[in-house]
């Protein structure tokens, strides 16, 4: 039992990140309609970016501090990954944006195997760890929760309290009638990728400061977010965050009773069956 | 089943006989190996050229197919001491009926989530695989030389293999004509352009999906036993890589998507551009990388492929380039 609450703990301190990290995915979808399956590889590049700024070379940064430049570069990889391979797709059927993300997704692991190879890395690094009555949490992965639900907190104020958060709000219901009343569609279709992309350059900071890495790694949390979007119902941000802890809470409690190489068949078989039963995710139509 | 009327029928099967006859002619084993990797891709990408070209669903986990039926096939001949000509066959049937639940099931989503949903059958399988003892697990499956004992040997063997890609090769594309030319077909074509109207219009849809879906599934089925009884060894990353899957859309839609010549042309430029790749101690590394730009290249430029652009060009093409 004890050993039960320990690790559903540990879980959904996981749950949190993944959760930011399908958040990404989802308010992409949710905003352009399309599935950004170059998420994994800017997953991956938001680790090295920690890893890079913070612990290997001159920089040195504390990698809390190295995670807001991680931010930043993954807005503006963003930008660039938008108008290079996404803008033109837009209106084309869905196989298209797929495929030019996916493209992205070949170049970025391309080269990143051909720069950092791909044997793993880990940041050396830590924060302790607390102690809540028989339970040990990692001090690493109670900030990355913590980080994550203020990422989150921060996302709904600009989503609904700014005006080019109320911008892609408004592109996402209606982009033919958002441009009528004057919104610029493709600035905010870029930023919404662009924050899409910081979220999952971010989610990617954070388990860095916990997981071995390497360029391949991404993937393995592409699909995780994949799962929770279709949990939490596609273009849901919500929805995704609640996913996550579900995700989370999986990961912590089934390796208690079978083998934890079954994690994932579990897994994607829920992912599979949920798209059957219920596309709109767990909580319901949009 | 008039497809032998067109020219364009003629050109496609001349193209792939005098192709796949060059290893004979010459005798040679890097011809042998290199024309093996082609057809094979060749085949996958027909394959998949039914459902993603004819019927406008992309399957992004289509080498669930080829892994699933190779693991199938290489079992039975690995563990069961089976020939190998009725394990292809079993794996051709394992992926055929894998597809038919599939489809029953997962063909009635639509664009993206269908996508997804195929990614997702693809990493179900292959995380169960990687946990299923009778298969091996992690590990996977070798089978002992010996077995090539009853082929002639290793050597025989190898071209006892090449000539049943090349037979597969062969009958993919002669399928490809035979449907695109049929009733059926043209209900394909009719979902392709607009599932709904086709409905109204009298196609069966859930059927012809459905159809669609295990035609396309049981060649890489058959392929998969053959490709990894050659190999030797089967093991769930290798048979399972998603990467491949994607891989066999670049080819078609390098090609063009629906037309038959296209994902022959796709797989054979693409597959002879890797081995170059591949060999090239410049690029060996970033050969994904530019695999990647030709497909975003592709995608936005050329989006219906090199023949489509032909043959939105050059009108005159229209009875040769099918």
């Amino acid at each position: 039992m004890e050993q039960l609450v320990a690790s559903l703990a540990d879980g959904l301190l996981l749950g949190f990140v993944y959760g930011l990290s399908a958040m990404g995915l989802t308010l992409i979808f949710g905003v352009m309609d399309v599935i950004n399956l170059s998420h994994g590889p800017i997953i991956a590049l938001g680790m090295f970016g920690i890893f890079f700024i913070s612990g290997g070379t001159a920089f040195g940064l504390h990698p809390y501090v190295a995670l807001v430049l991680v931010a930043l570069l993954g807005l503006v990889f963003g930008f660039i990954v938008y108008f290079v391979a996404v803008h033109r797709v837009l209106d084309a059927p869905h196989l298209s944006s797929l495929l030019a993300t996916f493209s992205v997704n070949m170049m970025i692991i391309g080269v990143g195997t051909a720069l950092f190879t791909t044997s793993p890395r880990n940041l050396d690094f830590s924060m302790g760890s607390i102690q809540l009555g028989s339970i040990t949490l990692l001090g690493t992965r109670l900030i990355a929760a913590v980080i994550a639900i203020l990422v989150t907190a921060g996302l709904y104020l600009f989503l609904y309290r700014t005006p080019p958060g109320k911008a892609i709000r408004a592109v996402s219901n209606n982009r033919a009638a958002a441009e009528l009343m004057g919104i610029p569609s493709t600035q905010t279709l870029a930023l919404s990728f662009g924050i899409g992309t910081m979220l999952a350059a971010l989610s990617g900071g954070l388990i860095a400061t916990f997981f071995s890495f390497s360029i391949l790694s991404g993937t393995v949390y592409e699909l995780k977010s994949f799962v929770i979007v279709v949990l939490g119902g596609l273009g849901n941000p919500t929805g995704a965050l609640i996913g996550g802890l579900i995700l989370g809470a999986l990961e912590g409690i089934v390796p208690v009773f079978i083998p934890v190489s079954w994690v994932p068949v579990i897994e994607f078989v829920l992912f599979v069956l949920i798209l059957l039963v219920r596309p709109t995710g767990l909580m319901g139509g949009r | 089943m008039n497809s032998w009327k067109y020219p364009a029928f003629w050109l496609t099967v001349v193209v792939v006989i005098v192709g796949g006859a060059v290893p004979y002619v010459t005798g040679s084993n890097t011809w042998r190996e290199n024309m093996f990797l082609i057809l094979l891709a060749i085949a996958l990408a027909s394959s998949l050229n039914i459902l993603l070209g004819y019927a406008g669903y992309v399957s992004f986990g289509h080498i669930v197919f080829f892994g699933l039926g190779g693991y199938v096939g290489f079992y039975l001949i690995a563990e069961q001491a089976w020939s190998l000509w009725p394990a292809t066959l079993a794996g051709g049937v394992a992926a055929g009926i894998l597809a038919l639940l599939l489809g029953l099931a997962i063909l009635r989503l639509r664009g993206a989530y269908f996508a997804l949903a195929t990614i997702g059958v693809n990493e179900a399988v292959r995380t169960f695989i990687n946990n299923f003892d009778l298969f091996g697990g992690p590990i996977g499956l070798e089978l002992n030389f010996s077995v090539y004992r009853d082929y002639g040997g290793p050597a025989t063997m190898q071209w006892i293999t090449y000539s049943t890609v090349f037979a597969l090769t062969l009958l993919v594309v002669i399928v490809s004509y035979g449907i695109k030319f049929s009733r059926f077909g043209l209900g394909l074509m009719a979902i392709r352009e607009d599932e709904d109207a086709a409905m109204v219009m009298g196609v069966r849809t859930p059927m012809a999906k459905t159809m669609a879906y295990v035609l396309s599934a049981i060649v890489p089925g058959m392929l998969g036993v053959i490709f990894f009884f050659r190999n030797s060894s089967v093991e769930p990353h290798e048979a399972f890589r998603l990467h491949r899957s994607i891989e066999m859309i670049v080819m078609v839609m390098l090609g063009g998507q629906g037309t038959v010549l296209g994902p022959l042309f796709g797989a054979a430029t693409y597959e002879a551009l890797r081995g170059y790749l591949l060999t090239s101690p410049l690029f060996k590394d970033l050969q994904l990388a530019l695999a990647g730009l030709l497909l975003l290249l592709i995608i936005l430029f050329v989006p219906s492929g090199v023949i489509g652009w032909l043959r939105g060009r050059f009108r005159r093409l229209w009875r040769v380039l099918e």
